[in-house]
């Protein structure tokens, strides 16, 4: 992989640090009156999360990391990895709990989700943003409520719990923002 | 429309580009009223700065009558402004571009809009007072600020960033930076580069935001063209002022003595190959100017977009200038 100097980070380049991936996001050019210029980088580690500092001189460099992010097709979970496609060559990678990070109660097979591989490894699994997903479990609400007022939990075919309007039965399909675990509407199915 | 197609537009807002007029009038009415004369200097120039920190863009130049020779854009007017000084000029001032390699950021574009002055007779101190009333008139119409603060640079080092700078020895200034940044960083940083990433860090966070601070008495080390304090040489006649962490000016007690200059250019000099730096040649004209006498004086540049900037609450040089690089 190509390294990056001072004059060559920008904001989204993915780079290695301590030998694990980072994105950067944000870059300040730093030039004190009389002193010697730096680049201070905010940098986003891709398996922790963490937000790190770092400031490059002049003859500094930061080793690129391959990352890409790619669409895959979900294909199955065997209960500790989740298998996905790449949908042109028919690769598949598998990937674990911590890529997932909570993405495994929305998704469901078929679905394309964006997939970050590190080294060809996936390192983030993101459930599509908005999913259309069964009902199947939830109290009876009240006949004839449909529209304001009172909320109650919903669990889903893909194993999430969200809160829905009281009127939404079981079997129906709804559509939830993944993003915010929020119920948006009834899916006309 | 697409990123590539809206190249040909400002990136300064329609207010950027008047206020920016309106204030080069006012400033330019502050000057007349104090009887500090306007100039004009090449911005292309033979010499140019030696200072290892700045990088003079350079061309070549052929014309008839004028052997090619490589030629430099200024990175600020002060060579020249000085020859006028040697040569009787008084009191002036100049208003101008000045480029500067390498520099590139939310507050830099390689071509910026400088204001240089220099007063006769005056040392830094009364320098740094017209320098405060200065960006107070500027800014006047669009904050209130506070008096401002005089600080030297000893002081707030050892109130925010817990070191001496002319005292703590340089390990005890490599752990300081090692505190925040990693030992690896620290690693490749010399005394000055330690200090000024202690000042970046620590102290320009801490500069109030509504009011101008002038910062005085920088180590004789970061002296660049200013005169040692003659009470205490481990100090210069070097200032800059702020507004918050933005540095607006930088200003000497003009260094008037040719021998020291010249040797603090060999001393720059030496600096530039030992990096590996681009060697311009000795400024000959300038340091013969100063043979001539230099009168007793001080000078300060400020960053005129910067000034904008703080008016107009900018968040980037970009609002502010035309045409920054990527579009110019």
């Amino acid at each position: 992989m190509a390294s990056y100097n001072m004059n060559q980070v920008r904001t989204g380049l993915k780079v290695l640090e301590g030998g694990e991936p980072n994105v950067i996001i944000n870059c300040d050019f730093i030039k004190p009156g009389k002193g010697q210029a730096f680049t201070r980088v905010k940098m986003r580690n891709l398996l922790s999360s963490r937000v790190n500092e770092k400031t490059l001189k002049p003859g500094d460099l930061l080793d690129g990391a391959d990352v890409v992010d790619t669409s895959m097709q979900y294909l199955y979970s065997d209960g500790e990895h989740w298998f996905f496609m790449d949908p042109d060559t028919y690769d598949q990678v598998e990937a674990d709990a911590q890529a997932l990070a909570g993405a495994e109660q929305w998704i469901k097979e078929e679905d394309v989700c964006n997939v970050t591989l590190w080294n060809g490894h996936p390192i983030q699994v993101k459930a599509p943003n908005f999913v259309i997903r069964e009902v199947v479990q939830t109290d009876p609400g009240l006949k004839g409520d449909t529209s304001s007022g009172g909320s109650k939990p919903a669990r889903l075919e893909s194993g999430a719990t969200v809160k829905v309007p009281l009127f939404i039965q079981n079997g129906e399909s709804i559509r939830v923002d993944t993003r915010t675990g929020e119920y948006v509407s009834r899916a006309r199915s | 429309m697409t990123g590539k197609g809206a190249d040909w537009r400002p990136t300064a807002t329609a207010e950027a580009i008047r206020r920016r007029a309106a204030m080069l009038g006012e400033l330019r009415a502050f000057f007349a009223a104090r009887n500090v004369v306007e100039v004009e200097t090449p911005l292309l120039s033979a010499e140019a700065t030696l200072d290892l920190h700045l990088d003079s863009l350079d061309c070549e130049v052929e014309a008839p009558g004028l052997a090619k020779r490589r030629m430099y854009l200024q990175t600020s007017p002060e060579l020249s402004m000085k020859r006028l000084l040697a040569a009787g000029a008084g009191s002036i001032y100049q208003v101008c571009k000045a480029f500067r390699g390498g520099e590139r950021g939310r507050w830099h574009n390689p071509e910026f809009t400088i204001l240089e002055w220099y007063r006769v007779g005056w040392d830094h101190h009364q320098l740094m007072r017209e320098v405060a009333s200065l960006i107070e008139t500027l800014l006047a119409e669009s904050r209130r600020l506070e008096p401002a603060a005089y600080e030297t640079y000893g002081e707030l080092m050892k109130r925010h960033g817990g070191v001496d700078p002319n005292g703590t020895p340089t390990p005890a200034l490599r752990q300081a930076v090692e505190r925040t940044s990693s030992a690896e960083e620290a690693a490749g940083l010399n005394r000055d580069d330690l200090l000024s990433r202690l000042f970046v860090e620590r102290v320009e966070p801490r500069l109030a935001s509504d009011r101008v601070t002038v910062v005085f008495d920088y180590p004789a080390s970061q002296a660049a063209m200013a005169r040692l304090n003659a009470r205490d040489p481990r100090t210069a006649e070097r200032f800059e002022a702020f507004v918050g962490d933005i540095e607006l000016a930088n200003g000497y007690g003009e260094l008037g003595d040719p021998a020291e200059q010249r040797q603090r250019f060999e001393h720059d000099l030496a600096c530039r190959r030992k990096a590996g730096r681009p060697e311009p040649p000795m400024p000959s004209r300038f340091l013969a100017a100063l043979e001539a006498g230099l009168p007793r004086c001080s000078g300060v540049a400020l960053g005129f977009d910067r000034l904008l900037g703080l008016d107009l609450e900018a968040r980037r040089i970009d609002e502010l200038i035309a045409f920054p690089i990527e579009r110019a």
